[in-house]
């Protein structure tokens, strides 16, 4: 009897006295057996009866509270009782539901569960309970109680069939009948998703996988429709922007299933809304989803089959959509072209027939407003619009057999751009390049009379437009023409540029009359069609126009029979080095290239230099640095890319020519013999120099092709290297050693030719008195960079060399800037274009290996020295990938703080641009240095080297991205001092000082 | 001698062009208030004139995009400009009391201590694009 009345205590104070604490007494009074479960519901009695919601509420809940903590030891007829007892209660006031639903949660997890009660609640919930329009926690609670009893005591609920099952079957092909709209209605209750991911959220579930996963349910079926549809209508009607966005592309995930029938009823609606998002687009993101979703529901119609019956689904909707859009294209201020184009083309895309239809109506209408409108803007609008409809889409190309969709309006298309391509405006000139490019890709839209027409307006505009953006779109549409229709081009196009390349100015004059000529230069104009010979060439037939062209040039200029200036030349040798390049058909333009330009260009090179060695011969342009550095690449790409076969021939010539002056391959080879060209002699620099010409052709081969001759090319190359005297020579003689020891097999002879040059190199090093110390240095560098890049063994020797020459009087400095060479990649050899062996990962091998020994050398150094330690480490860093310069930092700031200290502009700058991507993502390590940083940076901002004042200021932007708490103590010095650079006279830099400057406003203020 | 003084004209427009309006996701050239036309550089006098013209008459924000416009010449150029900005005449409905708040200096810089006021400005000058975008 105690026991009771303490319990009626509790219930009291519970339901009553609305204190919660007294459930979990009551709870522990049931588990210790003070009470038994059924002594509390009599307890209850009075507050179960109450004619209070809310009274029956307290009461429910204080049982279904005890009952959570005590399922456990429920007997079969206690669950019975109170299941029975809930059952009864879900029909009640819609207050207690919730309280109930924790209650039956609890009775279905107990282990005593009597047969047949499980189906019975089942029923009572599907009956009672609207699920959907319950709260979260209590839409929760429901399906645990299916999950319970599906673990459970999952074989009684088979009996319950349809009912039970249509929760998560839907793609299964269940048949759904009757339930089709509850299970919608169950599903699309979710839609749009809002939802956002609690922070530690330990499932790790985003937005963007619910999204998904709903989307896949509602889009599941063709039966959903009817209800989907008008909820999609009404979601893209709403004013948040993540529902539009979800909205539209569920509508384009759905239509890939739905058949005419299904999208015909919601057509007017579905449009009406997607025009508007286009019409009056707030975002470009909904712009995109709603074409896309326009394209995939033409897309939709395009695929419903023809009955003789009904109506053609697509014809509608394209009418209704021709309706609404076509007369914007004829409006005089084109006010709505643009989003009325792009609903078009976005319709037109979708399928061939919806193209052809939408062409139809379209296309005529434009080429009529363009003959109607005078202004050069607006016809260039009415252009680009016809350009996207000529540009055709994936799904909307003519399959075989069929007829362009704008066939039939070649002829009118064709004289709209070409008489497009003869106005004066840049902005129509660029588009109309444009559209004839695409005209050009489309098959039998540019007829090969037309391609001639087209090919004789681009020469026009490669003559006469000096404007940059005229010409660039001139040269693309060219290049790409030239490859479908090369015989138009070969014929109309090069024979007219070469007369303009060898007319004389005067002549210039006349043929466009004295007003005209004084505005275009001469030199740009032959630049021009420089440039357009090779962009042209790309197919062997118009290559072997082209090219022989340009080698005239060189000879001309060579002879000095017409006046190129040394820039002329050395675009020539651009022109062709693009010609080896992007030849398409490797073989046949291989072949020209070794049958014909390569001789003739050792030859022209040849005479060049043997021409310059006369008393008071004229100089030819040949024999330029700059010339010659131009040929390289055009060597060595033309090389390249040659077949085996003619390679090994190329190789074996042109090392005969070097080593005994066997000039039979080279045309007019009346030369005095004997040639000697790697012969060390001291005023011939100007036949050493070819030596890079032989580097062109032998480092660039493929590895596999066997250099005749190999040893004494190392030797002769070995002594050319460390004795000449002219710079340019030593160093490509250095170059061709390291890029020939690059690519030989590794084994003994490989290992005698290292151990020679390392003596030798070390001999000239060492004897003080020797005036090679350089040449020897670079060809160690060389040979280091040769070896380092293939992991050779031998390179750690080489590159600890290098190191200790940081300690050198002479050569500390030239070594420093070395590294920089040692990390990066050589345009014209040991790269990948010239077949090197190349492992991708060796910087940041050598800097793991290395760097102990760079920290040690800078802290044991001597003042003096510390300096070329610093611009070497700098050099490093600078060439390094960004995870490992980020995984380093910590070990490298302190040293790099030294470093923009130091005076030298090359290795501040260099170590700014090394730490402003690095600051633009700080790593923690950073927190230390951050104000030793700001004030080093901020010192620099007014160094006396412009790239250096921008560098530093384009830090301190980054620096005030920085966490506040870091930077906000530096705020107003910061901003005081960056004023000064806000007067710089250096345009380039006021930018970057308004940027910098700006963002530290913002340091530590609201609304940032 | 001419680039080199068209450059520098030409920047007052380029500092202001870009900051946003604080009603639309668009920037002030994007909605035609700031133009060249209307931006006078005297460097030899160290002046700088800028007159907005807000998009309506009645625009409410009118001060706030004159004080935005102020706020970033201020930052942006060297401390000698006498910076001058105000309304296109004829083009507000109470463009004198706008103008009037915008020559205050005093009031300008009270304006920039309620931090309410310097969050929304700051949100008109924010840049929408890092600074490698930009360079």
């Amino acid at each position: 009897m105690a026991a009771n009345s303490v319990l009626l205590g509790l219930v009291e104070e519970f339901v009553s006295g609305q204190q919660d604490s007294k459930a979990s007494e009551t709870a522990t009074g049931v588990k210790t057996g003070q009470f038994t479960v059924l002594e509390l519901v009599e307890a209850l009695g009075l507050s179960l009866t109450s004619p209070q919601a809310q009274t029956r509420g307290r009461g429910v809940q204080l049982l279904s509270t005890v009952l959570q903590e005590c399922y456990a030891s429920l007997s079969e007829t206690e669950a019975e009782v109170l299941v029975a007892f809930y059952e009864n209660r879900l029909k009640d006031h819609y207050a207690i539901t919730p309280y109930v639903l924790q209650g039956i949660k609890a009775l279905t997890k107990c282990p005593q569960f009597p047969p047949g009660l499980s189906v019975s609640i089942l029923k009572s919930l599907f009956q009672d309970v609207h699920a959907q329009s319950l709260m979260l926690k209590e839409r929760s609670c429901v399906y645990n109680i299916l999950i319970n009893l599906m673990e459970t005591r999952e074989e009684e609920l088979k009996g319950l069939g349809a009912d039970f099952i249509a929760g998560n079957i839907v793609h299964q092909g269940y048949e759904l009948g009757k339930f089709t709209e509850e299970l919608f209605e169950v599903t699309s209750c979710y839609f749009p998703i809002d939802f956002s991911a609690p922070p530690n959220d330990p499932h790790g579930i985003t937005q963007e996988d619910l999204i998904l996963s709903l989307r896949t349910v509602l889009t599941g079926t063709p039966r959903f429709a009817e209800y989907l549809l008008p909820l999609i209508i009404e979601k893209v009607d709403s004013d948040v922007q993540s529902a539009k966005l979800d909205s539209l592309q569920t509508l384009t995930a759905c239509t890939s299933l739905y058949t005419h029938k299904d999208v015909a009823e919601f057509l007017t609606g579905l449009w009406s809304s997607l025009r508007r998002e286009v019409f009056q687009t707030t975002s470009e993101k909904v712009e995109a989803c709603s074409l896309s979703a326009l394209t995939a529901l033409t897309a939709c119609l395009s695929r419903s089959v023809l009955q003789s019956d009904s109506e053609d689904g697509l014809q509608v909707f394209l009418e209704l959509v021709l309706g609404d859009c076509k007369h914007h294209l004829c409006e005089p201020d084109l006010k709505l072209v643009w989003p009325s184009a792009k609903l078009l083309q976005a319709a037109a895309s979708a399928s061939y027939r919806a193209s052809l239809k939408v062409t139809a109506a379209v296309v005529p209408l434009l080429l009529e407003q363009y003959s109607t409108c005078t202004q050069c803007a607006q016809r260039r609008t009415l252009l680009e619009v016809v350009l996207g409809f000529v540009q055709p889409a994936q799904n909307s190309r003519s399959a075989d057999g069929e007829e362009s969709v704008l066939s039939g309006f070649q002829q009118p298309l064709c004289s709209v751009v070409f008489s497009a391509l003869s106005e004066s405006s840049a902005g129509l000139q660029v588009t109309a390049c444009r559209v004839l490019t695409a005209l050009g890709q489309q098959p039998g839209l540019l007829l090969a009379s037309d391609a001639e027409l087209a090919a004789d307006h681009l020469t026009r505009m490669v003559l006469v437009e000096d404007e940059s953006q005229v010409c660039s779109a001139v040269m693309d549409c060219a290049c790409a023409l030239a490859r479908l229709y090369p015989d138009a081009f070969a014929s109309k196009m090069i024979p007219k540029l070469k007369g303009e390349i060898f007319s004389e100015p005067m002549e210039m004059e006349q043929n466009y009359g004295p007003g005209l000529a004084p505005k275009h230069s001469p030199q740009a104009t032959r630049q021009r069609c420089v440039a357009a010979l090779a962009v042209v060439s790309s197919k062997p037939s118009v290559v072997q126009e082209s090219a022989p062209i340009l080698l005239e040039v060189l000879s001309s200029a060579h002879s000095g029979s017409s006046l190129f200036s040394l820039e002329e030349v050395v675009s020539t040798c651009h022109s062709l080095q693009r010609i080896a390049a992007q030849a398409q058909d490797a073989e046949e333009t291989g072949r020209f290239f070794h049958d014909i330009i390569i001789p003739r260009l050792l030859g022209l090179a040849l005479q060049a230099a043997l021409q310059g060695e006369r008393e008071g011969a004229q100089r030819s342009p040949l024999t330029e640095e700059a010339v010659l550095f131009a040929l390289v690449p055009v060597m060595s790409t033309a090389c390249g890319r040659l077949q085996s076969q003619m390679a090994a021939l190329t190789a074996s010539r042109a090392v005969s020519l070097f080593l005994d002056g066997d000039v039979s391959f080279l045309p007019e080879n009346d030369f005095p013999s004997p040639l000697q060209l790697l012969k060390k002699q001291s005023e011939a620099w100007r036949q050493s120099q070819l030596v890079c010409l032989l580097m062109a052709c032998v480092c660039s081969m493929p590895r596999t092709v066997e250099i005749p001759q190999i040893d004494r090319l190392f030797e002769e190359l070995e002594e050319l290297s460390c004795t000449s005297p002219h710079p340019f020579s030593y160093t490509s003689a250095a170059k061709c050693f390291a890029g020939l020891v690059n690519k030989r097999p590794e084994g003994e002879q490989l290992d005698s030719v290292l151990e020679r040059t390392m003596k030798r190199i070390s001999s000239e090093l060492d004897c003080a008195s020797s005036s090679f110390h350089t040449q020897a240095f670079t060809l160690l560098l060389w040979v280091a960079k040769a070896l380092l890049i293939r992991y050779h063994p031998l390179s750690t020797v080489l590159t600890d060399k290098l190191f200790s020459l940081l300690l050198d009087s002479d050569l500390a400095d030239t070594a420093a800037e070395g590294f920089s060479l040692l990390l990066s990649d050589p345009a014209d050899v040991l790269n990948r274009g010239c077949h090197a062996d190349l492992r991708i990962m060796y910087r940041q091998r050598f800097f793991t290996e290395n760097s102990a020994k760079l920290f040690h050398g800078f802290n044991s150094a001597d003042k003096v020295r510390k300096s070329g330690y610093l611009k070497a480490l700098s050099h490093i860093v600078n060439h390094l990938p960004r995870q490992v310069q980020l995984a380093e930092l910590p070990a490298l700031l302190p040293l790099l703080l030294e470093a923009l200290a130091f005076t030298d502009r090359g290795v501040q700058l260099s170590t700014l641009l090394c730490l402003q991507p690095v600051l633009m993502d700080p790593p923690s390590a950073l927190n230390p240095h951050v104000d030793g940083l700001v004030f080093q940076v901020l010192e620099l901002t007014t160094s006396p080297g412009m790239e250096v004042r921008i560098a530093s200021l384009r830090c301190m932007y980054a620096l005030a991205r920085l966490a506040d708490h870091m930077v906000l103590p530096f705020r107003a010095k910061v901003i005081r001092a960056l004023a000064k650079a806000l007067d710089d006279k250096k345009r380039l830099v006021r930018k970057e000082a308004v940027l910098a400057r700006s963002e530290w406003f913002m340091v530590g203020c609201p609304g940032r | 001698m001419q680039t080199s003084l068209d450059l520098k004209l030409c920047q007052p427009l380029h500092l202001i062009r870009s900051i946003n309006d604080p009603e639309h996701p668009l920037s002030l050239e994007d909605l035609n208030v700031v133009e060249q036309l209307r931006v006078h550089v005297n460097d030899p006098e160290s002046s700088v004139i800028v007159q907005f013209t807000p998009t309506i008459p009645h625009c409410s924000m009118a001060t706030l995009i004159g004080l935005s416009i102020k706020v970033k010449l201020l930052r942006s150029l060297p401390s000698r400009f006498k910076i001058d900005v105000y309304i296109t005449p004829g083009s507000h409905a109470t463009e004198d009391a706008v103008n009037k708040q915008l020559a205050d200096k005093e009031r300008v810089a009270a304006a920039l201590e309620n931090s309410q006021l310097l969050e929304v400005v700051n949100q008109c000058l924010a840049s929408k694009l890092p600074a490698n975008a930009m360079a």
